[in-house]
């Protein structure tokens, strides 16, 4: 391959790209990255041998895609043109969707998704799809996330194209200031500020750092992204190097996700090759090299000290800041560390500008949000919503509602740094503040439903036990705060808890916040102090319940 | 822990160090920053970390091999002793933890007799603790090696192990 040479000879490739685009082909689009686990792979063998078989190859394409979204119908596919999605495919359905679907037009309406008893062919008509509005997700499920043509052909690397032809930095801080994106990995950070204060830093050797450390239990969001439309961060990371003033990136990336670790690592192989990364960037100046680093099972390591620890070899332990990564971060140099969604977002920004992007979403949470959707509801997959969509609607429109005759009880926001929004709240509208006004956060987008057969307690104990166990130890307040508070719920879950119990357990909710060094001691009481706020019935039943249990004689001379 | 890994001398001896030198090869000017990229790969050919290689990777990059501890004892992908030929990795997320995670690694340990973190003392199996694989359609999800278990009984659990 030849490499560009001028962010001009981009627009060229692509039309060159374009005239050999087949419309006429009919593309079969199989998820082969979450679905894998459900046998994906072998489907679209099938598939490829059939179409081999059949001497279809001229009418026929197989696309190996990334995630198209609902996992719940694994192992998904969609074909187009017809825009018809088939869910829980085995390789033995492939000769009939061949001859079937492909071949006459017809629907298979056993693969169809089917609500209330109501087959959907058409993915235009089903309601998972048809709520959403995908802008960081545009090409995930939609391209081969391991041919950086499909990338150009929809118009990827444009944004670095433009912003290189005619943005200054500070153009591009700019744009990205106004367009209001937040940091997507939870704090809500405005992006904008903190790239300005990484260009404003004093020195030549500036890192960008991806943080591609998803540990949130229940959270797959930058997985998905990683796997499906990986030369999009590298894209975002462009335009933020460049903004910057960086020429050396690194994603870090947990080991958890070998498919995140290949993909990518394909991506940037294609695009070193084609001068889009490397030196001289399409022609110019600019130059950027990025490295992967895999991360190896540390859930603090999402934290940003722990993060830079980590990469400098080290035991991932934070430290405490001042200063910021910003004007100290690895190596000790000024350092810029966003999360992967949030550089997914910055290619749509640069090409279709900030005042497109700040049209989605809410007064003061701009764009979209993916959710990891899990847990008790019909629809378990990834889904994109724009700010200030109410939690009804992710769950019960997008999500199908709660499977089974249960009742919707709470929706787990956060992780172990969030909290439970209960029924009341399911027509809040989401954005940064107001999920924070009820006891959650908005976190990096696990949202997982329970219904109500879920003790409350249990959630709390099942999240404190993380990340007692996750607590790296350097400091106090967290590695006893969450030692204690575990006992705590423990006690109270085994039906041993005392009266005093709650009083103790918001007590030390209260030190291990406001005295811990890091993210993870001063979240980790949050799922206490949210389900102690709204299910408190459920820490007495279990406390008096108890009292009952154990002293059976003692309680009924009482009541006599 | 295995006999062989405390005694040095012997683990030296039992331990063929060629795949080890190979990938120190690749580390001519090692920095800090290879140590984790090193161990790794260490683990991976090894399938966990000799101390014939520790010592190795101490003669090579000049990090000192307390501090070289510190770092494998604080990641929880790093193990110091043999492990199994199958490695089982139970979900223990949140979507799999409310769909019944809980007796499914209760069964894991009635049928294995090992807890998390063990391995079975014919080296069958290891049981490594995971905080979530990132796959909660599949809830309850395990997996073992490279495949995918998903929407795990009990029951199913137990045919699973019995299966290797």
């Amino acid at each position: 391959m030849e490499k560009l040479k001028h962010p001009d000879d981009l627009q060229k490739f692509r039309k060159s790209l374009e005239s050999k685009h087949r419309p006429d082909m009919v593309r079969i689009f199989i998820c082969t990255t979450g679905c894998r686990a459900l046998g994906a792979e072998e489907v679209c063998k099938a598939f490829k041998s059939e179409i081999e078989k059949q001497s279809l190859k001229d009418k026929v394409e197989i696309v190996d895609t990334g995630c198209q979204g609902l996992c719940a119908r694994a192992p998904v596919l969609t074909i187009e043109p017809m825009g018809i999605f088939y869910g829980r495919v085995t390789e033995t359905d492939v000769p009939e969707i061949i001859s079937r679907t492909i071949l006459k037009g017809e629907v298979i309406e056993r693969l169809c998704y089917t609500e209330a008893g109501k087959k959907t062919p058409y993915i235009r008509d089903i309601p998972f799809y048809g709520k959403q509005k995908k802008i960081v997700l545009r090409n995930c499920g939609a391209i081969n996330p391991k041919s950086i043509h499909e990338y150009i052909l929809r118009d990827g690397y444009s944004a670095i194209s433009k912003a290189l032809s005619g943005m200054t930095p500070d153009d591009v801080v700019n744009e990205i200031k106004n367009s209001g994106l937040r940091g997507r990995g939870g704090a809500g950070f405005p992006t904008g500020n903190k790239w300005e204060f990484v260009k404003k830093a004093a020195g030549d050797v500036k890192y960008l750092v991806c943080n591609g450390d998803e540990g949130d239990p229940g959270a797959f969001m930058d997985r998905a992204v990683l796997e499906g439309d990986p030369h999009s961060v590298i894209e975002g990371m462009l335009v933020g190097a460049y903004a910057i003033g960086s020429k050396k990136g690194i994603v870090y990336v947990r080991a958890e996700y070998p498919i995140a670790v290949e993909h990518l690592n394909i991506a940037i192989q294609q695009a070193k090759a084609l001068g889009i990364l490397g030196e001289n960037i399409l022609g110019t100046t600019f130059s950027f090299d990025l490295e992967i680093k895999m991360g190896a099972g540390a859930f603090v390591c999402g934290e940003e000290t722990a993060l830079i620890a980590s990469i400098e070899g080290k035991r991932g332990m934070p430290r405490p800041r001042p200063p910021f990564p910003a004007t100290s971060g690895l190596w000790g140099k000024p350092t810029n560390i966003n999360n992967v969604e949030t550089f997914a977002n910055v290619p749509i920004i640069i090409l279709k500008g900030s005042e497109f992007y700040k049209a989605i979403g809410t007064g003061t949470s701009k764009g979209t949000k993916i959710f990891a959707l899990a847990g008790n509801v019909k629809n378990t997959g990834l889904v994109e919503v724009p700010m200030g969509t109410t939690l009804r609607e992710i769950v019960f429109d997008i999500g199908g509602g709660i499977p089974g005759r249960k009742k919707f009880k709470a929706a787990q926001m956060g992780g172990p740094s969030g909290g439970c929004v209960p029924a009341q709240h399911l027509d809040l509208p989401i954005d940064y503040e107001t999920v924070k006004e009820v006891g959650a956060i908005m976190g990096s987008g696990g949202l997982i439903v329970m219904d109500d057969s879920t003790s409350m307690v249990d959630i709390a104990r099942y999240f404190m036990e993380f990340c007692q166990d996750e607590s790296c130890g350097k400091c106090v307040p967290c590695r006893i705060g969450t030692k204690r508070m575990l006992d705590i719920l423990t006690r109270i879950t085994k039906g041993q808890g005392k009266k005093e119990d709650i009083g103790l357990l918001k007590e030390l909710a209260e030190v291990t916040k406001s005295a811990s060094l890091c993210g993870l001691g001063q979240t980790a009481a949050n799922p206490v102090l949210s389900t102690i706020r709204y299910y408190l019935n459920e820490y007495e039943e279990l406390i008096n319940k108890k009292d009952s249990q154990t002293s059976p004689q003692e309680s009924q001379t009482t009541q006599t | 822990m295995h006999k062989n890994v405390t005694s040095t001398k012997e683990n030296a001896r039992a331990i063929d160090l060629t795949k080890c030198h190979a990938i120190l090869s690749k580390y001519n000017q090692a920095t800090p920053a290879d140590l984790i990229p090193i161990l790794q790969q260490m683990q991976d050919a090894y399938g966990y970390l000799p101390q014939s290689a520790l010592e190795e990777i101490t003669a090579r990059t000049r990090i000192p091999l307390s501090k070289i501890y510190g770092v494998i004892t604080f990641y929880s992908q790093f193990s110091l002793e043999p492990r199994g030929k199958h490695t089982i990795k139970v979900c223990t997320g949140t979507a799999c933890h409310i769909k019944g995670a809980p007796d499914i690694k209760k069964k894991i340990t009635e049928v294995l007799r090992i807890h998390e973190g063990e391995t079975t003392q014919d080296y069958k199996f290891t049981y490594d603790p995971v905080a979530c694989l990132g796959t909660c359609f599949l809830a309850p999800v395990m997996m073992i090696d490279d495949r995918y278990y998903g929407k795990l009984t009990v029951e199913k659990t137990e045919t699973i192990l019995k299966s290797y």
